[in-house]
């Protein structure tokens, strides 16, 4: 149980933070780029539990946690778990939280992360639940903007690709819609962004554009293009995947129009949505924007333990 | 002119009226009418002059509260309480969605840690019409026809 005198809280979702705890975390990572190794979590375990494998995330959060000081305990697969043995939640993380001072946690079912910090007598940190809500990857997306951009604020933002299924999309909508954005979203019609996501746009008079042509019209006035993978399996009919599997693909050639100042974001891993081409060009930024995890992971940390 | 009840008056109790035919039994459920030694009286597919069809419930010498009785807007929102004393309707209660609510429903997401762990599910109320519950765990969102007594 989370109390909040002892300022120790669990990130579930990006909604759990104000707009300022937004920008305390932001000003807190860039602290830590510039200086990564230091002993702030000295004396304190980290929990990683991830029910369900996800190697490059549990890896940047045990480096965010190495890094520190701190020491870290944990599985990475729940088949190696007591959970394989019909243990519930409930009871696993009851029984972690003796041990270790935080939980990072990453679960196939959604609101398995809301529901162990309601049983939890340490924070926990949502490393993702299920197609849910994954804050620290949004956290990371935001300073990769304010980092490249220079701010937040009144920036034009264009999101391509699954945006009725993409959890980084709907998770970046809600934090962008403190700083007035304006979104060009550009996602073949099955994937189109869902009711709700364009209702909070109207909410906080948030202009938007809908496209379902991926050309340098979308492209030339971006601050930010965030590129997302288009799945098979997202698809009711194959056939439909076949005729748009390739043209929600970024080329060299689409950017010659584009800002100088435009980068390009994606929250990995990519396949083919992004062409290898386009690594060279001094645009792509999706390589530093994971770099980026590390730092922005180690502000989540200490500030969930209340040490900033 | 002689108006027969469909049926009978109740002395002292709690009058549910006005539930479409095809709820009336999840409404009994609802109010554990089956589990309990309450004396009701229900009648069913009765005429209706606003709805064609309804149900009735009546219970003897039984009062409810105001959290007790929204529960049933979830499946009627458009039921009607009625509170007898001495065959006298003295309150007429209008039914209001709870602003949230812990168990009662479920949800219908396969995915959501509440199917899959023994716990108890959580709903806040999105909107009053058309009804629309929203997931407390997993975010979804539940609309009006999906909703699922537990």
């Amino acid at each position: 149980m989370n109390l909040p005198g002892m300022s120790m809280k669990s990130i579930v979702s990006i909604t759990d933070y104000s707009k300022e705890q937004i920008l305390s975390i932001l000003e807190h990572a860039a602290t830590f780029e510039a200086n990564p190794n230091q002993n702030i979590l000295n004396g304190k375990v980290a929990a990683t539990l991830f029910f369900e494998p996800s190697t490059r995330t549990r890896l940047s959060f045990e480096t965010a946690v190495n890094r520190l000081g701190g020491r870290v305990i944990g599985f990475s697969d729940a088949s190696t778990s007591s959970s394989s043995k019909g243990e519930t939640l409930n009871d696993t993380i009851r029984m972690v939280a003796n041990y270790a001072d935080i939980i990072i946690m990453r679960h196939h079912l959604e609101g398995a992360a809301r529901y162990a910090s309601e049983v939890s007598s340490v924070p926990i940190i949502n490393a993702g639940d299920g197609s849910n809500q994954h804050p620290t990857q949004t956290m990371l997306d935001l300073y990769s903007i304010q980092k490249t951009q220079g701010k937040l604020e009144n920036l034009k933002i264009t999101i391509v690709g699954d945006l009725k299924y993409g959890r980084t999309v709907h998770s970046l909508l809600m934090a962008m819609s403190h700083f007035s954005p304006t979104f060009y979203f550009v996602a073949p019609d099955e994937l189109k962004m869902p009711e709700e996501y364009k209702l909070l746009c109207d909410k906080h008079h948030i202009p938007y554009v809908e496209k379902s042509v991926f050309d340098d019209e979308v492209i030339k006035d971006a601050d930010i293009l965030y590129m997302t993978r288009v799945q098979k399996e997202r698809f009711t009919d194959a056939m439909e995947y076949e005729k748009v599997k390739n043209v929600y693909t970024l080329h060299n050639s689409m950017l010659d129009q584009s800002k100088e100042n435009l980068r390009i974001l994606h929250p990995l891993p990519r396949v083919n949505e992004i062409d290898m081409a386009v690594d060279a060009n001094p645009k792509a930024y999706y390589f530093d924007q994971a770099r980026n995890g590390l730092y922005v992971r180690q502000a989540i940390i200490s500030n969930a333990l209340g040490l900033i | 002119m002689n108006k027969e009840l469909q049926v009978k008056a109740l002395e002292n109790g709690t009058v549910i009226d006005h539930i479409p035919s095809d709820k009336l039994f999840k409404v009994v459920s609802l109010l554990k009418l089956d589990k309990l030694s309450d004396r009701i009286t229900i009648g069913n597919n009765l005429t209706s002059k606003h709805m064609g069809s309804k149900g009735i419930i009546k219970v003897a010498d039984r009062y409810y509260t105001d959290e007790e009785v929204n529960r049933i807007a979830l499946i009627a929102p458009l039921a009607k309480i009625n509170v007898i004393k001495n065959f006298e309707v003295i309150e007429k209660k209008v039914l209001q969605l709870p602003k949230s609510f812990k168990g009662l429903v479920k949800c219908p997401n396969p995915k959501c840690i509440t199917n899959n762990e023994p716990m108890k599910t959580r709903f806040e109320t999105v909107s009053n019409e058309p009804v629309v519950l929203k997931c407390l765990y997993c975010e979804r969102e539940v609309k009006e026809e999906s909703i699922q007594l537990k």
